[in-house]
């Protein structure tokens, strides 16, 4: 029997058997993308639908000292969370992309293994080691407070941006490097002067992922910011608020309105990394246009 | 202008030769790529080098401003003279031997920067700081590109087609005032008529500059070069390929009366 004349009609048993089996898996790969998603869109249901009562004007301005108090907001908790991210910003990306930048443009090829390996461990590390690590070494002579919450933070944050900045600097173009090189520029001055702004839209899009994730940490802050009932500016020495705290503690509360509150301030956290996400994606959309 | 005044020649030396090479060997690891070449390229002029692939066209020109120091297991050897200087003596900054002698690759490759920054980069790199503005427009005037994008300095470089980035980026090395300019196949990556008017430039640009040029393209050669080079690939014992200088002459030299039946062949096409 050649090619040609092979039954190509749908009603022989062969091709109805093939098209069923095609139906069925069809079939299961959607039923498992359904069963992925749906717990996701019900925990954004749940979060708008009971958070939207008590996400007010007053929620997000004012502080109230007491959890049973109905009125008053979780002004204090944003403000704790906001503080201390910047500080953990403030030392987590520039180190972070400056270890990233040492791995790649001065091609220290012994030490990348190694150090891929620390940064991969690094990021399964559970949160709460990183906050009991602090605990250990720090807030017993430095007391609980901004400044270590925002460390375990750095800590977190810490791989997750050396990792990222490391790949999207190895997708520079040696081209630039060498066009650098050729002009007579240092090492130094080809990494800050061509390289960095090359791969910049990465690696802020990166770093902002990095943010996302920090912000919504609780467990490592725990044994360090400890928390706070109203706004604290200290820097460090008095224990300070964050909005995961104040879910952690106001959902566990006996009382009804600091459930509703951390319904609210849950919804106000999702909203926050829903900004920082969007914000990335701006970015790296206009560094792609930008550059090429 | 002050800048761009700075032709860094000598009229006592113009007659000696801006490369002197003697037995130069480049290996990569233990295997070497080329092997004992000795030649001498001539100053404000242009010199070809040509020869199949893998012959070691592009190693070449790479030691003659230190650029196979960033390859891996590179090594050089042998006595490479830059206007009487050995640029592979222990006391070189090979950064300093890089500003002196700049480079033009096969690919355009501007910087992600706006024209202005591209063509300001290597200035700035040596600490201008004001007055930049002119020298920029001198190295686009002499890279004949002022007049296509003066209006627009401040664009994306990648903005500009092929041929222009390519220009851009012989403006950007004109600009920090070098002595000789490296060409690695400048236009393999251009349509013929960026082609031609890269090929127009060059027979400008050696008023002012030294300009070596790998070409794959002999028409190439004969049409620029005032000196050419030819290579060929010589197999060793355990099978690598090795780079040796067959023959170098005057370009119409090479085309029309060439010494040895090698570059013979190659230049009517019979081999290559």
């Amino acid at each position: 029997m050649t090619v040609a004349t092979l039954p190509l009609s749908a009603r022989s048993a062969n091709v109805r058997r093939r098209k069923l089996k095609n139906r069925i898996m069809t079939g299961a790969f959607v039923v498992c993308l359904l069963a992925a998603l749906a717990p996701l869109a019900m925990i954004i249901g749940v979060v708008i639908q009971k958070g939207a009562p008590s996400f007010t004007l007053s929620f997000l301005t004012t502080t109230s000292i007491s959890l049973a108090d109905k009125a008053g907001g979780w002004l204090h908790g944003l403000f704790g969370s906001l503080y201390m991210l910047a500080v953990a910003s403030l030392v987590a990306l520039p180190l972070g992309i400056a270890a990233a930048l040492y791995l790649v443009e001065y091609r220290t090829e012994r030490l990348t293994g190694p150090i891929r390996f620390f940064t991969d461990v690094m990021t399964g590390v559970p949160s709460i080691f990183v906050g009991l690590f602090i605990y250990a070494t720090l807030v017993g002579a430095l007391g609980f407070g901004t400044f270590v919450g925002a460390l375990s933070l750095a800590l977190l944050m810490l791989p997750i941006v050396v990792r990222s900045a490391e790949e999207i600097l190895r997708l520079v173009p040696d081209d630039l490097r060498r066009g650098a090189y050729a002009l007579g520029a240092r090492r130094w001055q080809t990494a800050m002067k061509v390289v960095l702004p090359a791969a910049g839209p990465g690696i802020i899009t990166g770093s902002m992922l990095a943010i996302a994730r920090a912000l919504g940490e609780t467990a490592p802050l725990i044994l360090t910011a400890f928390g706070a009932l109203q706004i604290v500016t200290h820097f460090q020495g008095q224990p300070q608020a964050a909005l995961t705290l104040l879910i952690f503690t106001g959902a566990r509360s006996p009382f009804e309105a600091a459930k509703a509150k951390a319904w609210a301030g849950a919804l106000e956290l999702m909203l926050l990394v829903l900004i920082i996400t969007v914000i990335a994606r701006f970015v790296a959309r206009r560094g792609t246009r930008n550059s090429r | 202008m002050s800048v761009m005044q700075t032709e860094r020649i000598d009229p006592t030396t113009a007659d000696e030769p801006v490369f002197d090479l003697t037995d130069v060997t480049v290996r990569y690891g233990e295997r070497p790529a080329i092997a004992e070449i000795t030649l001498e390229i001539a100053r404000q002029q242009i010199t070809a080098i040509i020869g199949p692939s893998g012959c070691g066209k592009s190693t070449l020109l790479r030691c003659l401003n230190r650029m196979n120091d960033l390859v891996p297991g590179a090594s050089v050897s042998g006595k490479l003279l830059y206007n009487g200087q050995d640029i592979y003596a222990d006391d070189v900054d090979p950064t300093e031997v890089r500003r002196r002698i700049g480079m033009v690759f096969q690919r355009p490759n501007p910087f992600p920067k706006s024209v202005f920054d591209n063509v300001a980069f290597g200035p700035r790199l040596n600490g201008v700081r004001s007055g930049l503005e002119p020298i920029v427009e001198e190295a686009l005037r002499r890279s004949a590109l002022w007049d296509e994008v003066k209006d627009k300095l401040k664009e994306s470089a990648y903005a500009l087609s092929g041929g222009q980035q390519q220009r851009l980026c012989i403006a950007r090395a004109i600009a920090v005032s070098p002595d000789v300019i490296l060409m690695d196949e400048p236009c393999s990556a251009l349509d013929p008529i960026a082609t031609t008017r890269i090929e127009d430039l060059m027979g400008e640009l050696k008023q002012h500059y030294s300009i070596v040029i790998v070409t794959h393209n002999m028409q190439q050669a004969a049409r620029v070069a005032d000196k050419t080079a030819f290579l060929t690939v010589e197999l060793g014992d355990g099978g690598q390929r090795t780079g040796r200088l067959v023959e170098y002459a005057e370009t119409s030299a090479i085309f029309t009366t060439p010494k040895d039946k090698r570059t013979e062949d190659y230049v009517t096409g019979r081999v290559g």
